[in-house]
């Protein structure tokens, strides 16, 4: 283990938890979909998730904000306990910005609309202060250009950028990334991933779903693997590729680095 | 030499007959497209004009000046049958807009009410919605104007036995729905202007509501102050004046009510029957324009923080607006020309006034003229209103 991997472990180590989720299960009707799933995740750390098609990994990250609802366990994110109660999930969907595989843009509103309405209209900004913001983040994410356009007017790469710049306006202490390039053209993927590496450099809280291994090798703490609804595998990157402990994963390992 | 459709430079053309060439060709297909319009029409006006001749009947409009001599059932503006033919389509066409304007408005209520609970989640509810939905839109409308009639004709009791809606005020039976009159105040006046002032301090104080956001991110309350600016000083007036109110009643003499306003039941039953027939397609408009806008879209707007009614407002509705507008607007002008079916059960709209007109003067093509006049501009004045409004609200996209 290298000396910067070491020192940034501890340093993990000593970071409170950002995110419990403990012995949560989740039921679609007769189908178990969650089933008994743990993760702690300290503030700062980034985690990627991976696992087969329907194995459950965007349904665990939708929880963390609400857009699903458990039934069993608990999950806390930045020391509020989700329930049924309306202002906590407020609360924390302020706190957690999430970015989807189809984007999500809103048609209707230009890029700078797109990323002032949250800040306009749950943070309660003056429109001016909400736009400066803004323009930060799309500076940050490299398109202040396109301020002024529609999301029908970007590329894919662009608009997924977009995205992450609206989600940023929120200033959330957490982001959530639900597969965020595998609706992108190869040529595109490398842009956004750029956007998600500088994030992680600034010590953003970040959990993401993606089979993009490189990104899971350069950047990530943990690696975990879910399998039809349980988290098999968990491990730092370089023992997770190099030394897969369950069949399981070498096997989804092959099938992934063969492609 | 210049190519005359994209004119890029070209060469000399080679030599081609002259028939066979694109650009003399296309002029030449005009030319007799707009001589065979020419030589059609002629042909129609000139025949015409021969036929009603040789059989002695007057062309043009001065029969509009002459004395109708038939009663009208229910007008709006004050009409006896000593009055002109003119001043009777005038009535028809007041009658055809009330009819057109009370439908449209509460067609599209009732449409977007029976559209959203079709979405709801709740089985008897969706259920409800969608038997209402398919009984209606699948049978002809003509039939269901005969049944309303037939119901409010027949099945509602005699005048003696009416159904008191509220007692002494208003009462519903087979002549119609009875209200009292208000008899007119002074008050009237100032309540109505106090009101026109309120609607304008209502949009000043939205106005500045959404500087006063713009400049400091503070939302101010709009609901109440909405209702407050419009209804509050009117109120005040007019309970300061001692709240006077006067109605005239309704009384049961002989054989009909006496007093106060009627809804005639042929009224009742076209109104009933437009409405509900043309709110089960604008249900099925609303409903697939909810439809079009993705699961994602409100996902988007959740993760943000935004709680429903906000995301509704700001996010859901603009999209749907969108595909909801264009059917919109046809079913608006189907309504508005569907009313003529009126003339079926009695209802003296403008088609079966000129009708009665046409009878007894025999000017049909000036009669049909002015149908179709008629027709066409209030029918093109409401798609123009809808197609600004849908401009308003387009999508730019790629
Ligand atoms: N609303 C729903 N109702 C019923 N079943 C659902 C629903 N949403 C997801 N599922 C099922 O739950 C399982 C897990 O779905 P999930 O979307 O979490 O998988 P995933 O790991 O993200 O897969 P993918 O890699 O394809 O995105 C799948 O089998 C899916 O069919
Ligand atoms: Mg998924």
């Amino acid at each position: 283990m290298t000396p910067q991997r070491q020192a940034r472990r501890e340093q993990l180590a000593a970071a409170p938890i950002n995110i419990e989720v403990s012995h949560v299960h989740k039921w679609y009707g007769e189908f178990h979909v969650l089933r008994d799933v743990n993760l702690a995740v300290s503030k700062g750390e980034r985690i990627v998730i991976c696992g087969p098609s329907g194995s459950g990994k965007s349904t665990l990250i939708r929880c963390i904000n609400r857009l699903e609802e458990h039934q069993k366990g608990n999950i806390i994110v930045d020391g509020t306990e989700l329930t049924n109660d309306v202002k906590n999930i407020e609360v924390i969907r302020r706190e957690v910005g999430m970015v989807f595989q189809s984007f999500n843009l809103f048609p209707h509103l230009t890029v700078l609309e797109n990323c002032t309405l949250a800040p306009i209209w749950v943070k309660k900004l003056p429109k001016k202060e909400a736009e400066a913001i803004a323009m930060k983040y799309l500076e940050r994410v490299r398109i202040p250009d396109q301020a002024l356009k529609y999301p029908g007017q970007l590329s894919g790469g662009q608009q997924q950028r977009v995205a992450i710049a609206r989600s940023l306006c929120m200033s959330p202490k957490i982001m959530l990334f639900d597969e965020p390039t595998s609706a992108l053209d190869p040529e595109m993927v490398k842009e956004v991933l750029d956007v998600m590496i500088s994030l992680a450099e600034d010590g953003m809280t970040m959990l993401c779903v993606t089979h993009e291994m490189g990104f899971a090798k350069s950047v990530a703490d943990r690696v975990i693997f879910m399998d039809r609804g349980e988290i098999i595998e968990q491990n730092v990157p370089d023992e997770f590729f190099n030394n897969p402990q369950s069949e399981r994963t070498k096997l989804f390992l092959s099938q992934i680095l063969n492609h | 030499m210049t190519d005359r459709r994209s004119g890029a430079q070209v060469a000399e053309k080679p030599k081609t007959a002259f028939w066979n060439d694109r650009d003399v060709r296309a002029v030449l297909f005009q030319i007799l497209i707009v001589l065979g319009v020419l030589a059609a029409g002629w042909y129609l006006v000139h025949n015409t004009l021969t036929n009603l001749e040789s059989r002695k009947i007057a062309t043009g409009f001065s029969f509009m000046e002459r004395e109708a001599g038939f009663s009208i059932g229910e007008s709006l503006v004050p009409y006896s049958a000593a009055d002109t033919y003119a001043r009777a389509i005038w009535a028809g066409i007041i009658n055809t807009l009330v009819i057109s304007v009370i439908g449209i408005f509460l067609a599209t209520i009732l449409g977007t009410v029976v559209g959203i609970a079709r979405l709801s989640t709740n089985w008897l509810v969706a259920r409800i919605a969608s038997i209402y939905v398919e009984v209606l839109r699948n049978t002809p409308l003509l039939l269901q104007l005969f049944f309303w009639y037939a119901l409010v004709s027949e099945a509602l009791p005699g005048v003696r036995e009416a159904i008191r809606i509220i007692p002494d005020y208003v009462f519903l039976s087979q002549k119609g729905l009875r209200i009292p009159h208000i008899v007119a105040n002074d008050i009237h006046g100032w309540m109505f202007a106090l009101f026109l002032g309120g609607f304008a301090a209502t949009l000043f104080w939205r106005r500045a509501a959404a500087k006063h956001q713009e400049a400091t991110g503070k939302l101010r309350p709009l609901f109440w102050p909405t209702v407050g600016f419009l209804f509050g000083p009117a109120a005040l007036v007019w309970l300061f004046a001692g709240a006077p109110l006067e109605l005239i009643k309704p009384v049961l003499r002989g054989f009909d009510f006496q007093g106060g306003g009627t809804f005639s039941p042929e009224m009742i039953a076209l109104l009933v029957g437009l409405v509900t027939y043309t709110s089960t397609f604008i249900a099925e408009n609303v409903r697939a324009g909810i439809l079009s806008v993705s699961k994602g879209q409100w996902e988007a707007a959740r993760a943000l923080g935004l709680p429903n009614n906000r995301s509704l407002r700001l996010i859901i509705l603009p999209q749907a607006l969108r595909v909801i507008i264009p059917p919109m607007t046809s079913q608006y002008l189907n309504l508005t020309k569907n009313s003529s079916l009126a003339v079926a059960i009695g209802y003296p709209d403008l088609v079966s006034i000129l009708n009665t007109t046409i009878n007894q003067t025999g000017q049909g093509i000036e009669g049909v003229a002015l149908i179709m006049a008629a027709y066409l501009t209030v029918s093109l004045s409401i798609s123009g209103f809808m197609n600004w409004y849908n401009k308003r609200i387009a999508l730019v996209e790629r």
